[in-house]
């Protein structure tokens, strides 16, 4: 498959940039609105003679991506919130072994069953690690269907790369929308990293035997296990950020928004430009490792911020430590499915600056 | 001179953790029989369950995952899809199968996955100190069924025969039910254990050994006492035997079982 542009869903695109990225198992379960994710990969997957399997449960889809990754095959699952929480206690199973694989979120509105409008609510579900015990996985949130597939990409390199789970935490604006995609071609599957702890083909080498297993009843050795865990979470903080950032050095008020809320802050930057206000954008495009560093220097600065959140306010917090009382951290949210407006997120920021 | 006995070689040459007169660790032995006798220790993945044997990656000489409880029938899949040519062994306990993991495997069996499932059936939950399993027989003690298991007033449902369960679906292939309370048992499941791995190498369905085993720690009894408790009571309620043949193979079928 060699670079092509094309016209696509954003969920479609997410898969789409899986199979190129090669990924050679995914496994679903229906849940709207990342339904035709699913179908897409049905589609590809089985036409490309790859493991395509609808599972009985995202319980049970997590725990066959563990199973997948854990030979050391590209592995994938999506859902969407409800879905995501079942897999909590498989993702917790995969960070506690080590087994890089790729989950994405298309998030829609709760708690509970609530509804299927987009929703940002799952932001602390996704970067403190989710479930049980100490972990954190990669947290990836992309802002447009070009993003969504170029992350997607990027996230199986990261997952093997430093032997971690990494989410893609779309919405479903981000999952249903369509727009032009370009697509990297085709990873050659011999360019993939060497994955040596990976179980089976022992008899093409006759190296030791590998146990891909997060268990392990000796405190003083569980926690040597997680500590070592922790320092590669430390490299990952200092070599993985991503952000992006626009008009922060002439704003008199900085936007704080990832996904679709900083497609909103953005219309709302350009509206007050008319008005005269200048206003700047800062995006975090990694979620975990939080652009915590960055911040901190823009409040030093003495830059005040507005974050702007589909939730009653999730991100604010890790702004708040970011900043750490330097300047003044102000917040917007709308949730249950409501999409806050540029309008509505224009006045905010008027009414921030007095202005 | 043939060795007639020896310890297997995919099995290390440790002492278990398992208590004196626990079946866990004869399956162990009669696995790795199996696979050294079809020379597939390098080939072979064992997916752990969640329970005594929990340890089984301590013992086996090969390669294993260890799946959270019950997810092991989702994970085996997974492992077996990426690697078709190898023999993967989902080794479960009641608990672990019939109660936390009984979609995972319901739906793993009708599939047809081709990996071999080692259901050790104790009728209790050993590991986590002897509580009601959904095999425990009816007026069978356990820590949370402290009068016997009771279906009526109580509520607590009746034993589950897994093997007559899961032979309704059409992806399972092979389903024998044995036992390792005397020699000639511990035979018979080694044969049945043979003919499951020669058909998953062969690329047939879903097939299963169920394997009734003493837990004499949380039975309350001697190991000896175990053993006849296990032919008293278990026995006569779980038939042993081939209980499910679909295979294309042409496996003899393997005589049946003793008492
Ligand atoms: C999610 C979860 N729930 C509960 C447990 C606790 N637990 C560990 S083993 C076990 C039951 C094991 O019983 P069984 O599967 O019959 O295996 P046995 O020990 O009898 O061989 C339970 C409930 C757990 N580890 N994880
Ligand atoms: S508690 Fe029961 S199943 Fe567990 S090791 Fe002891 S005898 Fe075996
Ligand atoms: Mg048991």
């Amino acid at each position: 498959m060699a670079e092509e542009k094309r016209l696509m869903k954003g969920n479609e695109a997410i898969g789409e940039a899986a199979i190129r990225a090669g990924c050679r198992a995914y496994f679903g379960y229906p849940i709207t609105p990342q339904n035709e994710l699913t179908a897409y990969m049905a589609r590809h997957m089985l036409d490309l003679k790859r493991t395509f399997i609808q599972a009985e449960s995202e319980v049970s889809a997590i725990n066959m991506v563990f199973g997948a990754a854990s030979t050391g095959a590209r592995s994938m699952t999506s859902s969407s919130s409800p879905g995501i929480s079942l897999k909590q206690e498989g993702i917790s199973y995969a960070c506690g072994a080590d087994v890089p694989c790729v989950i994405v979120n298309v998030a829609r509105s709760g708690p509970g069953l609530g509804g299927i409008s987009p929703s940002q609510g799952d932001y602390f579900q996704s970067t403190r690690g989710g479930g049980h015990g100490d972990y954190y996985t990669f947290v990836l949130a992309p802002k447009s269907v070009q993003e969504a597939a170029d992350l997607t990409y990027l996230a199986f390199d990261l997952a093997d790369k430093w032997r971690v789970p990494v989410l893609i935490l779309a919405d479903g604006l981000i999952g249903q929308m369509m727009e032009g995609v370009v697509f990297p071609k085709e990873r050659d599957p011999s360019s993939l990293p060497a994955k040596p702890w990976a179980t089976g083909n022992q008899y093409k080498t006759h190296r030791p035997i590998n146990h891909v297993t997060s268990l392990n009843l000796m405190p003083l050795e569980l926690e040597a296990q997680n500590n070592r865990r922790f320092e590669r979470y430390a490299e990952i903080a200092k070599s993985e950020v991503r952000y992006e950032e626009m008009n922060v050095d002439k704003a008199e008020l900085i936007l704080v928004a990832y996904g679709s809320s900083s497609r909103i802050s953005l219309g709302a930057i350009q509206a007050a430009k008319a008005l005269g206000i200048e206003l700047g954008l800062f995006r975090p495009i990694s979620l975990w490792p939080f652009p915590a560093k960055r911040m901190a220097e823009l409040a030093a600065k003495g830059k005040r911020f507005l974050v702007v959140e589909m939730s009653k306010g999730q991100m604010v917090e890790d702004v708040r430590l970011a900043v750490n009382g330097k300047s003044p951290v102000d917040f917007y949210g709308r949730c249950g499915g409501v999409i806050p407006t540029e309008e509505e997120v224009l006045a905010e920021a008027r009414r921030v600056l007095g202005k | 001179m043939e060795l007639a006995y020896g310890h297997p070689k995919s099995l290390k040459p440790i002492q278990t953790k398992y208590c004196p007169g626990c079946g866990h660790g004869v399956i162990h032995r009669l696995i790795c029989e199996v696979i050294d006798e079809l020379g597939l220790q390098e080939r072979s993945i064992i997916t752990n369950p969640v329970g005594c044997s929990i340890w089984a990656d301590l013992y086996f000489d090969f390669d294993s995952v260890q799946p959270p409880h019950g997810r092991t029938p989702a994970a085996a899949t997974g492992v077996k899809r990426m690697l078709p040519d190898h023999l993967v062994v989902c080794y479960q306990g009641d608990g672990d199968l019939a109660a936390i993991g009984t979609a995972e495997i319901i739906h793993a069996a009708n599939r047809g996955e081709k990996f071999t499932t080692i259901f050790v059936n104790n009728a209790i939950y050993g590991m986590t100190g002897g509580q009601m399993a959904p095999t425990t027989l009816v007026g069978q003690k356990a820590t949370t069924a402290p009068n016997g298991r009771d279906p009526g007033e109580a509520g607590m449902g009746y034993p589950i025969r897994v093997c007559e369960l899961l032979g309704q679906l059409e992806g399972t292939k092979y389903l024998a039910r044995g036992a390792v309370n005397n020699a000639v048992n511990v035979r018979k499941t080694k044969q049945y254990i043979k003919k499951a791995f020669e058909a998953q190498m062969r690329g047939e369905g879903f097939t299963m050994v169920e394997i009734l085993s003493q837990c004499p720690t949380n039975w309350g009894l001697e190991p000896g006492a175990a053993v006849e408790w296990l032919e008293k009571n278990l026995i006569p309620f779980y038939q042993l035997g081939e209980i499910k043949d679909k295979l294309d193979g042409a496996a003899a079928p393997v005589k049946e079982a003793g008492k």
